[in-house]
């Protein structure tokens, strides 16, 4: 059997604190279900936090600091906007300051509906992309979830790794879909990587063929042929991201696509208001009825 | 309005013969550094008032009694400090060259001229830098004193930074896990300008006995931090609040009057009544023009270039 992206990252953690000297925080790691079983039960290393959101990572700077290279775990993406304060402002900056980098995995868990409602659904990587010091990246399968740990053991400051509960059950690699006919480039980041390949299908229904150019590091952002040569043969694309567009990663990654290509590249995200509770009030990663609504509101525009 | 009233005196906490009881050279080897870290502040001060220093400073003139007591005892520790960390550095063995040489600007300095004065970092005496929010170091303390439980570790703060909401969740992170670590809180009983009865109506030290951890509250007398920090020292974590007075502003080079009481001259009329005041005012002298060479000759190449 294929192994999900939340086996890789248990097994991933397991190694870690098993053979690697390392430490794993978080608050309710032990609580049912070990984190959406991301989790490795019983394994050394594994430090619960208190309920202290601005210390606790704090804590995890310490331990860097010592040289064992911790993943901190938050459960819920929404409890960034408490837990940066120390992320930005000490990892983030210790290499600049001082030289010497503080080497962090921050598991940041996007999730979204079922009632999570304006406590904890959302997903706010673009945050951290504001700071300097910071990588930024989304796996959404098992092969790169191993790409973005095996970048993180190759260098020394913080990396921001938003997580999507989506993609844990998912065992499928994503590769890049280009075809000399497409009319649009898309460019997926984080769970908008799963609706678009339902709104693929229903644009080509209307005769709108697609390229998916599948993001994964979203800072750095690397202006390079995988990206650029599909958005200049298409002629215009859509960057697509699970967070909010206004001033985060879809915007400003469409912003530097159209800087280097000179095409119109649009932004889809969350829509800019609070989700809710109730089904009808919920605000998440793009449909795929928004995203075929985008596309088709993009050619109009272009024709 | 608060109400509660800060025990603020020179002799706040004191044993009697706490100081004879000190062998004669920790004793002067306390004042060297004390020394050391007044003079070099004392140039600072001097120095920015002539306009050399073009970045904030944070002076810890008034208040190096504490740091000095401390570093006599908790040798080889982590040392993690705040903004006012010029005497933390310079009595634990921080290269004064490279200090002033940070407060310049130049990239010979202890963070290259990125940090200056507040985020002083030197991994030769253990020392991990600030990056200026106050009290953020405190967790981070705590955690580096989980992640390497065979050393000990020291972490100085003021009484604003034990506001810190963040603060409270690393003292009971400490007291949890029995972490091996010493906070020493300078209580200069000022947050800038604004006193510590105007912000709150606790005590720290009630906070930290709350969590079961042991914890002081006593004056700033050298001889008298020593006494409770080799006490504390064995049973980790502690607490130590100091009741001091910091000579300059807060920030930059000026006076906002005489402080409470002059902890430098006291510790130099305890020497004499030790019978030390000789070897003293040799130890005093050798270290004043120590740094004032340091200083006039960095300016004067300075000056040059």
């Amino acid at each position: 059997m294929e192994k999900s992206v939340a086996d890789t990252i248990r097994d991933i953690t397991r190694e870690h604190l098993e053979k690697g000297n390392g430490l794993l925080f978080g608050q309710c790691i032990t609580a049912v279900g070990w984190i959406q079983h991301t989790v490795p039960p019983n394994a050394p290393g594994l430090v619960e936090l208190p309920m202290a959101d601005v210390s606790g990572p704090g804590f995890a700077i310490g331990a860097a600091l010592m040289g064992r290279r911790p993943i901190f775990v938050l459960r819920f993406q929404s409890f960034i906007w408490l837990a940066i304060s120390p992320l930005v402002n000490y990892a983030a900056k210790a290499k600049e300051l001082w030289g010497k980098g503080v080497p962090i995995f921050i598991r940041a868990i996007a999730t979204e509906g079922n009632g999570t409602g304006p406590v904890h659904s959302g997903c706010y990587h673009s945050l951290f992309m504001h700071m300097p010091g910071t990588l930024v990246c989304a796996p959404m399968t098992p092969n790169e979830y191993h790409e973005v740990w095996n970048a993180f053991c190759r260098q020394d400051g913080p990396v921001l790794v938003s997580e999507h509960r989506r993609s844990y059950l998912s065992s499928a690699e994503m590769p890049d879909q280009v075809r000399k006919d497409a009319v649009v480039t898309l460019f997926p980041i984080s769970a908008t990587r799963f609706s678009v390949l339902d709104a693929v299908p229903l644009l080509e229904k209307q005769g709108i063929r697609c390229n998916v150019v599948h993001l994964l590091w979203i800072k750095p952002f690397e202006l390079n042929a995988r990206v650029l040569e599909p958005l200049k043969q298409s002629g215009c694309g859509l960057v697509l991201d699970s967070a909010y567009e206004v001033a985060g990663a879809s915007q400003s990654i469409a912003y530097d696509l159209m800087l280097a290509t000179g095409l119109p590249v649009k932004a889809l995200g969350q829509e800019d208001r609070s989700p809710g509770v109730a089904p009808r009030l919920e605000n998440g990663t793009p449909t795929p009825q928004r995203i075929v609504d985008a596309v088709l509101g993009l050619l109009r525009k272009k024709s | 309005m608060a109400t509660t009233i800060s025990p603020r005196s020179p002799d706040h906490g004191m044993i009697p013969g706490v100081a004879e009881q000190c062998p004669a050279d920790v004793s002067l080897e306390m004042f060297r550094r004390m020394c050391r870290s007044r003079y070099f502040d004392e140039q600072a001060f001097l120095a920015s008032k002539a306009g050399h220093l073009k970045s904030l400073i944070y002076l810890s003139a008034g208040q190096e009694s504490v740091a000095a007591a401390i570093s006599t005892v908790m040798k080889g520790s982590w040392i993690f400090t705040q903004h006012r960390g010029h005497a933390p550095y310079l009595t634990f063995g921080g290269n004064a060259t490279k200090l002033m040489d940070e407060l310049i600007g130049l990239p010979s300095g202890c963070c290259g001229g990125m940090g200056g004065s507040p985020c002083i970092h030197d991994p030769d005496i253990r020392m991990i830098g600030h990056e200026g929010l106050i009290a953020e170091h405190v967790p981070i303390a705590v955690g580096a004193a989980l992640a390497d439980p065979g050393s000990t570790v020291v972490c100085f703060f003021g009484d604003g930074a034990v506001e810190e909401d963040y603060f409270f969740g690393a003292l009971g992170f400490a007291a949890t896990h029995k972490l091996k670590i010493l906070f020493v809180c300078e209580d200069n009983d000022l947050s800038v300008l604004t006193p510590t009865t105007d912000r709150r109506s606790w005590q720290i030290q009630d906070v930290a006995r709350s969590v079961g951890i042991r914890a002081v509250d006593i004056t700033d007398d050298p001889w008298l931090v020593r006494h409770h920090a080799k006490e504390l020292a064995g049973e980790l974590p502690a607490f130590i609040n100091c009741r001091t007075c910091r000579c300059y502003w807060h920030v930059g080079a000026g006076k906002d009057g005489p402080p409470e009481w002059d902890r430098f001259a006291l510790v130099k009329q305890k020497l004499d009544e030790l019978g030390l005041g000789g070897e003293a005012g040799k130890l005093e002298t050798q270290m004043k023009e120590e740094i004032e060479l340091l200083w006039k000759s960095r300016l004067q190449t300075l000056s040059a270039t």
